[in-house]
């Protein structure tokens, strides 16, 4: 048993690494809730932690500074917790079960559908409140994907992984297509950059309560299939041939991925960049086990979603940077160190 | 030698010509309604007398000043585009690879927002100047890539290849957005219709531009047409089968970087070409690359001169970024193409 261990282990394609994985939960969450609690108190105002710890315990709605933390810091840094989380677990979800490492949650159409959706907002229904505009980019989200996945397995031979891809590439690129035209006609492609600049500033708690229990069932249901998308990822025949039943895996792992990216996607934009490398990163430290690599890439793609918001605040404040361009700049220099050492399969 | 392997594989390289034969000719067919498509209509007897010199003056001038070589441009890129798309899906193995995972659209389009954004006028300068910053741009960035996914004595593997592209690629967006809400918005809006993509060069030094890389580097990638096979079945098996798989990787690597580079130089960010020309033509003639690398070079020429056909057409005086037109024209047929076959 050692010595296949051992051989296993040292070809280096299908280590996992229980250890590092439990280290990266804990250190993880302990992190996590720090940079929640330094990003709370920073900001525009500068709110000591006494008080924000005041704030959050003993609300005194008479107080400003509780009123900012309560009203606009807690909503927006929670939502992007709760949005790296979506974005981080939707894109393993993606790469695991299509094995191509350059898949993420926006390959199902979602994000084309959701700003083509909100091309359409800003073109002809001009002045809509936020909420109208979430609303309608769930919409977009979900038309994509249903595109995706319908045409995916209309062909002949069922929804293979490669044809998922190729359906969402060329669908994707069909409405990305349409709004680049309404924005060029209508020229209002400017405002649609700010979308896709991304930014969690407008969150509220009303979101967050419509968010939470969607994305809660969605994490816990990615737990539970994580086991299969292991299998999965191996390949499909291996998966027929350890007895999964494939078909439902998929179905049950893409309306997961629907549920997660969609949310994410209306309330902050078009932040794709978290998808595609927080996967890696973590396969890289944590091995090739779905247990490990969905709640650890939960929790990383959590805490760098926080801490890119707490930069975008911090670089010119009172003014906001976009939110894309700070995770692109922490994240690409760690992805291409890791792609230089990378030696693994999916 | 009759046995039905043989016969089944040479049943399909009768049909892959007959494929070559028909886009081909569709693409003559295009070049001929393209021609006389326009603000100023001219009939296809008109076109043909013109062309062998013996039209009126002002036709001549529509037809040879105008919209020859713009056709003869969108012919070029899209064959361009297309065999670089190939050489990439081949050497990397992946169905999503395309010009753009070497950062050849990110890098000329950060160099023309860059130029756009510093400088204060927009007038006649640019149009010259931006296919020498585009071509450096996407040759810098490309540069980058090979730099970052190359290692001693490993040379550079496909995987670290897709994933440092994806990496540099992301990096220069997000640059690239940053720009993009700092511009005004009719410098903006100049910049958008570069990055959808359209035709630039409405003029014969643009074509003599792009010629010899196509010249060149087509007729050499066909001719490595079987390296690419022997590629296609992994590293490990290239080897073995005595293939120097860096050195050919390296070469047709260089060779996709000069077709995209100089295509994107003068017809903007059109990456969905390079993408899906190599798909159609898969699934139309099989992977193999004697017969995919035509096909697939003749196909996103058609791809692109019905586009650039269209664009300008349809909602006339108003020309439609050409990028716009592929992607829905292109996307459904290769919908189609995917629901119908199979693999």
């Amino acid at each position: 048993m050692s010595v296949t261990n051992s051989k296993i282990q040292s070809s280096g394609h299908f280590r996992t690494r229980p250890v590092a994985a439990s280290f990266i939960m804990f250190g993880g969450i302990i992190a996590l809730l720090l940079a929640i609690a330094v990003s709370v108190s920073f900001g525009a105002a500068d709110i000591d932690i006494f008080t924000v710890w005041e704030a959050i315990f003993n609300f005194n709605p008479a107080m400003t500074p509780h009123q900012v933390i309560q009203e606009l810091r807690l909503p927006r840094i929670l939502g992007s917790a709760l949005v790296g989380a979506c974005f981080a677990v939707s894109g393993a979800i993606m790469q695991g079960m299509t094995r191509n490492p350059l898949a993420d949650s926006g390959l199902l159409g979602l994000n084309a559908g959701a700003g083509l959706m909100l091309a359409v907002c800003y073109a002809f229904i001009p002045g809509l409140p936020y909420f109208g505009i979430i609303a309608f980019s769930f919409v977009g989200a979900a038309i994509g994907a249903v595109l995706v996945f319908g045409i995916g397995s209309l062909a002949k031979g069922g929804l293979t992984p490669v044809r998922l891809v190729l359906a969402g590439v060329a669908v994707s690129a069909l409405l990305v297509a349409l709004s680049e035209g309404i924005a060029l006609y209508y020229r209002i492609g400017q405002d649609l950059a700010f979308w896709y600049a991304g930014g969690a500033a407008g969150t509220r708690w009303m979101h967050l309560k419509v968010m939470f229990p969607l994305i809660g069932a969605a994490l816990l249901a990615a737990m539970i299939i994580s086991r299969n998308i292991t299998m999965l990822s191996l390949g499909e025949e291996v998966a027929v041939g350890l007895g999964q039943r494939t078909k439902l895996i998929k179905t049950v792992a893409i309306i997961i991925v629907l549920i997660l990216a969609g949310t994410a996607v209306s309330v902050v934009g078009a932040v794709s960049f978290v998808g595609l490398i927080v996967p890696h990163l973590t396969r890289y430290l944590v091995g090739v086990d779905y247990r490990f690599i969905i709640p650890c890439s939960a929790i990383l793609g959590s805490l760098l979603v926080v801490l890119a918001d707490l930069t975008a605040r911090m670089i010119n404040p009172p003014h906001e940077f976009p939110i894309g361009a700070i995770i692109a700049l922490i994240g690409v220099p760690f992805f291409l160190y890791l792609a230089r050492k990378e030696r693994r399969g999916l | 030698m009759n046995t039905p392997v043989f016969a089944s594989s040479r049943r399909k390289q009768k049909r892959a010509y007959a494929v070559m034969l028909i886009i081909g000719m569709l693409v003559f067919i295009t070049f001929v309604i393209s021609m006389n498509t326009g603000h100023i209509r001219l009939t296809v007897m008109e076109v043909f007398k013109t062309l062998f010199g013996m039209g009126t003056d002002r036709q001549w001038l529509i037809l040879y000043e105008f919209r020859l070589p713009r056709i003869v441009i969108s012919v070029l890129v899209g064959a361009a585009l297309a065999v670089s798309g190939a050489i990439l899906q081949g050497i990397s193995r992946n169905a999503l690879a395309d010009p753009g995972i070497l950062g050849i659209n990110a890098g000329a389009g950060l160099m023309v927002m860059l130029f756009v954004f510093l400088n204060p006028v927009t007038t006649a300068a640019p149009v010259y100047m931006l296919p020498v910053l585009a071509l450096f741009g996407s040759g810098f960035a490309a540069f980058l890539i090979y730099i970052l996914s190359y290692k001693k004595h490993e040379g550079i593997s496909p995987t670290r290849l897709v994933l440092s592209g994806i990496g540099v690629s992301a990096g220069i967006s997000s640059a690239m957005i940053v720009l993009t809400l700092k511009l005004d918005p009719d410098k903006y809006h100049f910049v958008a219709t570069w990055l959808a993509g359209s035709i630039w060069g409405t003029n014969w030094k643009f074509v003599s531009a792009l010629l010899p890389w196509v010249i060149i580097l087509l007729p050499f990638v066909f001719y490595k047409a079987r390296v690419l096979n022997v590629l296609n079945l992994g590293e490990q098996t290239s080897v073995g089968l005595g293939a120097s798989v860096k050195k050919e990787q390296l070469w047709l690597l260089a060779a996709a970087v000069g077709l995209a580079g100089s295509a994107v130089s003068v017809s903007g960010g059109i990456g969905f070409v390079g993408l899906i020309a190599p798909h159609l033509a898969r699934r139309l003639v099989g992977p193999r690359h004697e017969l995919l690398l035509p096909t697939a070079a003749l196909t996103g020429s058609l791809l692109l001169i019905a586009a650039d056909t269209i664009g300008r057409s349809i909602f006339q005086p108003m020309e439609i970024p050409v990028g716009i037109v592929v992607a829905v024209i292109g996307a459904p047929y290769f919908l189609y193409l995917l629901a119908r076959t199979k693999g």
